[in-house]
């Protein structure tokens, strides 16, 4: 064991049975909640959890999950509840505090310097010096007994981070962590790049830690690993816990039952449309990295949903079709014509658009003006021989700003300064300005307003009326049962199942989405 | 209307930098008299036509996202080159064009390579700097070369009539000239708006379905194209191709694209900011020059007044964020 720090008071030593006798929790919340402006992220939580044990914390994509865990970690204050650690009131005031008082998170994305070695890594931030001089005996002692600790004394601390699999990286990272001798451990999907094997060593070292005494709270869509791995489970829906129990004895279509769980109102407008043939087929198409076979057909006026989880390959085929991944297989055939990838500018003249799913990254030049944002792909009918002219500019941008109902001082405002839902509007327009045929939008709704989304709705459900084809990638199936005529589902990147949506349910598109995991489909190359 | 403010100061913020110092510079007594001359402007605008139409290549370089620090190598160069064509008898039309062709086709290189390669901006041109230095040196086998006395390339600098304001060379209207053409081409024209979109945001533009690789290849050319202009005005300043002028002109040229607004990071900056910012350092220097300053203080004074403009545009743009 690494040397004890002091400020904890009962750590790893204090076995669980103790604890549990005095009946104080490791770590309790109480109706936590926490609101972003308008937006209720958290509206009461409640969770519970014993030393050594592994709990899975199961909800949807915006359940709420990730704003909880960021209370935990100390990066969000709550507005209401109470946190105890240990029975003591646990109120951290940014990451560090919360990882010196013991509470520890391990993020999807790692976050280690590549180019550092093991060594250096693990102990980065508490690096062993004497005078600023590092104690790199010490540090590498350190490092391997963090590393002993996880049953990985097979890796290197010499070599660089970079050279390790991801799998291995993620060991790393674990072990950076445990030298803080956290009480709390807090994994966030932490099997969503490693294969099956990988999966099987992991879940090994977590039994381990629990064993040693830690709380692990468990974060996955995978119910079947939560299932082999956690003692309990907590299901959040909207911001709210929504029911608690031992893992044993519950079917995983309970647990369903209670992430579903809400009506689908009617907050969808839908626009009559008529389908028409086929524009688009797509025949096993691969990309790389994803999606590993997606096959599709998609008729003229038809919105096709994509449902499935995050890193199920959904953008990744977006991406691949319109020129912006690498092509790596399969065939498409595009109003007739056998397809086999394009640039993105090729695929813009014949039509086809794409709306990224980052916005501000990729969908928009923030500090240029919403005209020319609207504007840009199509510079043709705002030109007088060859010169752009200002005047048309204006009225075209006007125009638009008017249709997409977009909510600006005027068309020179940098398209930054709007709200994230008329930024969106602003992002789409640009799409049905340029007259696309098929429109692939890729959550075009994620992160804006109640009233944003639906003029977004009617925007699509008009570009459909028009006989334009849209296919509509989305994480939040109200919305796609909603909106859309077809619903299809990919799960860890291949298209698994296509049907009209009155024919599915919420809860049959989870579990289409969650899916049996495959070998074959789960031993692909892990991201980056 | 606070948009609309912060848009005009946009535009005028400059202009108020240059009346600033010139108004600084008016505070001498002593001084005023020999400043605020015709002959002295004559001699500022002179001075300004190098920096100024390499600056025009630089803005739609940095407008783009990108930098090139070939500049003052490409002067050099190119200077040397055209001296060398007059005194090999071509025609002065001939060497003028094969001057500024000269540029282009390097900065058309330093393009390829950048798009093609997909390599930093930064390095590719360091090492065009490099090289190009070099082969200027080799070009004149170290030494200056003169051009012929009678040659008409002398005259578009030359200062008719000294002592007063007009007429002024050339040089000056062919700048002024320039630069109208290129703050068209920059707000006017589509390779103009995809310079500013690739430098705005480079995924952006090519979801867009900008070619961005073809456009960074004209950016860099067109922007040779200028900088061949200016070592043809060099030449023509000296009458001389001298291979080891304009060390550090990049530099320059640089801050004058920077003072007038433009950021380092893309997707923003004026051609007429550009004309501004070489205007207020070629005043400072004349100006601390009359004062009988040393150049140390110009040096100084130059390198405040960089950070300054820049410090003072990025207060601006985060109170906007």
């Amino acid at each position: 064991m690494p040397p004890r720090d002091s400020r904890s008071n009962c750590v790893s030593a204090t076995s669980p049975r103790t604890v549990a006798e005095t009946s104080v929790a490791r770590l309790r919340l109480q109706g936590i909640r926490k609101a972003f402006g308008a937006t209720q992220a958290l509206r009461g939580v409640d969770l519970v959890l014993q030393p050594g044990e592994v709990h899975a914390l199961i909800g949807e994509n915006g359940a709420g999950k990730s704003t909880l865990m960021k209370v935990l970690s100390g990066a969000h204050a709550p507005d209401a509840g109470r946190i105890e650690l240990d029975g003591q009131r646990f109120e951290p005031s940014d990451p560090l505090d919360a990882r010196r008082a013991g509470v520890a998170m391990i993020y999807q994305e790692l976050n280690l310097a590549p180019h550092l070695s093991v060594e250096e890594n693990i102990l980065l931030g508490s690096t062993p010096h004497r005078w600023g001089w590092i104690h790199r005996r010490e540090r590498a002692a350190r490092a391997r007994e963090a590393l002993a600790q996880l049953g990985a004394d097979d890796i290197p601390t010499r070599a660089p981070v970079s050279s390790l699999t991801v799998a291995r990286q993620q060991l790393v990272e674990i072990a950076r962590a445990l030298l803080a001798q956290p009480k709390v451990l807090i994994m966030d999907e932490p099997t969503s790049s490693l294969t099956r094997v990988d999966t099987e060593n992991l879940f090994r070292v977590i039994r381990r830690l629990a064993a040693s005494g830690v709380a692990i709270v468990y974060i996955s869509h995978f119910l079947e690993e939560c299932q082999a791995l956690c003692s309990r489970w907590t299901v959040l829906r909207d911001g709210e816990s929504v029911g608690s129990g031992p893992m044993e004895g519950t079917p995983v279509e309970e647990i369903i039952r209670r992430m579903v769980g809400r009506d689908v109102q009617d907050l969808y407008p839908r626009t009559p449309h008529e389908l028409g043939p086929t524009v688009l087929e797509l025949r096993q198409l691969g990309g790389r990295p994803k999606p590993e076979s997606v096959s599709l057909s998609l008729r003229r006026g038809e919105i096709l949903g994509i449902a499935g989880l995050v890193g199920a390959g959904r953008t990744e085929t977006l991406r691949v079709l319109f020129g912006l991944d690498a092509w790596r297989g399969g065939e498409a055939f595009l109003e007739g014509r056998v397809d086999r990838g394009a640039e993105p500018c090729e695929r813009l003249a014949h039509g086809m658009g794409l709306l990224s799913e980052d916005r501000k990254g990729e969908g928009l030049l923030l500090n240029r003006s919403v005209s020319e944002n609207l504007l840009m792909t199509r510079l043709g009918p705002v030109t007088r021989l060859g010169w752009v002219s200002p005047r048309r500019v204006r009225e075209q941008a006007g125009r638009w700003i008017g249709a997409m109902e977009v909510k600006t001082a005027g068309p020179e405002t940098p398209v930054g300064h709007l709200s994230g839902g008329n930024q969106q509007k602003v992002a789409l327009g640009r799409l049905l300005y340029h007259d696309a045929r098929i429109l692939l939008l890729d959550e075009p709704t994620r992160g804006i307003d109640v009233g944003s989304k639906a003029s977004i709705y009617r925007r699509i459900g008009e570009a459909a009326r028009d006989g334009k084809s849209v296919v509509f990638v989305s994480s939040y199936l109200p919305e796609l049962l909603g909106v859309c005529d077809t619903v299809a589902v990919m799960s860890r990147g291949r298209l698994v199942a296509s049907r009209p949506a009155s024919e599915w349910t919420e809860h049959e598109i989870i579990a289409a989405a969650i899916g049996q995991p495959e070998p074959a489909a789960t031993a692909g190359k892990p991201l980056s | 209307m606070p948009g609309l403010v912060r848009r005009w100061l946009d535009v005028v913020g400059p202009f108020l930098g240059l009346l600033l110092v010139l108004g600084l510079l008016a505070l001498s007594e002593e001084a005023r008299p020999f400043i605020f001359t015709g002959a002295n402007f004559k001699v500022v605008l002179t001075q300004t036509v190098i920096v100024a139409i390499g600056a025009l290549g630089m803005t739609l370089v940095i407008v783009s996202g990108g930098i090139d620090l070939s500049v003052g190598s490409v002067v050099a160069f190119t200077s040397v080159l055209g001296a060398r064509l007059l005194v090999a008898g071509v025609h002065p039309a001939w060497a003028v064009a094969g001057v500024i062709a000269a540029g282009g086709i390097i900065g058309l290189l330093n393009g390829a390579i950048i798009a093609g390669l997909r390599m930093l901006p930064f390095i590719v041109t360091l090492g065009m700097m490099g090289v190009v230095r070099g082969a200027a040196k080799w070009l004149s086998n170290k030494q200056t070369v003169s051009a012929p006395e009678d040659s008409p390339v002398n005259a578009i600098m030359a200062r008719v009539k000294p002592s007063e304001l007009l007429p002024l060379p050339h040089g000056v209207w062919i700048a002024v000239a320039l630069a109208a053409l290129m703050a068209v081409v920059m707000n006017r024209t589509i390779f103009g708006r995809h310079a500013f979109a690739i430098g705005s945001n480079e995924a952006t533009a090519r979801l867009c379905g900008i070619r961005v690789r073809w456009t960074k290849l004209w950016i860099y050319g067109l922007a040779g194209l200028f900088f061949g202009t200016s070592g043809l005005m060099q030449l023509s300043r000296l009458t001389q191709g001298d291979p080891s002028v304009a060390v550090g002109l990049e530099l320059d040229i640089i801050a004058a694209v920077v003072i007038g607004g433009a950021s380092l990071s893309g997707g923003t900056g004026s051609v007429l900011g550009a004309m501004i910012g070489a205007l207020i350092m070629a005043v400072l220097r004349n100006g601390t020059n009359q004062l009988g300053w040393e150049t140390y203080v110009q040096e100084i004074l130059i390198g405040v007044v960089i950070v300054l403009a820049v410090g003072v545009d990025r207060f601006r743009h985060a109170r906007a964020r």
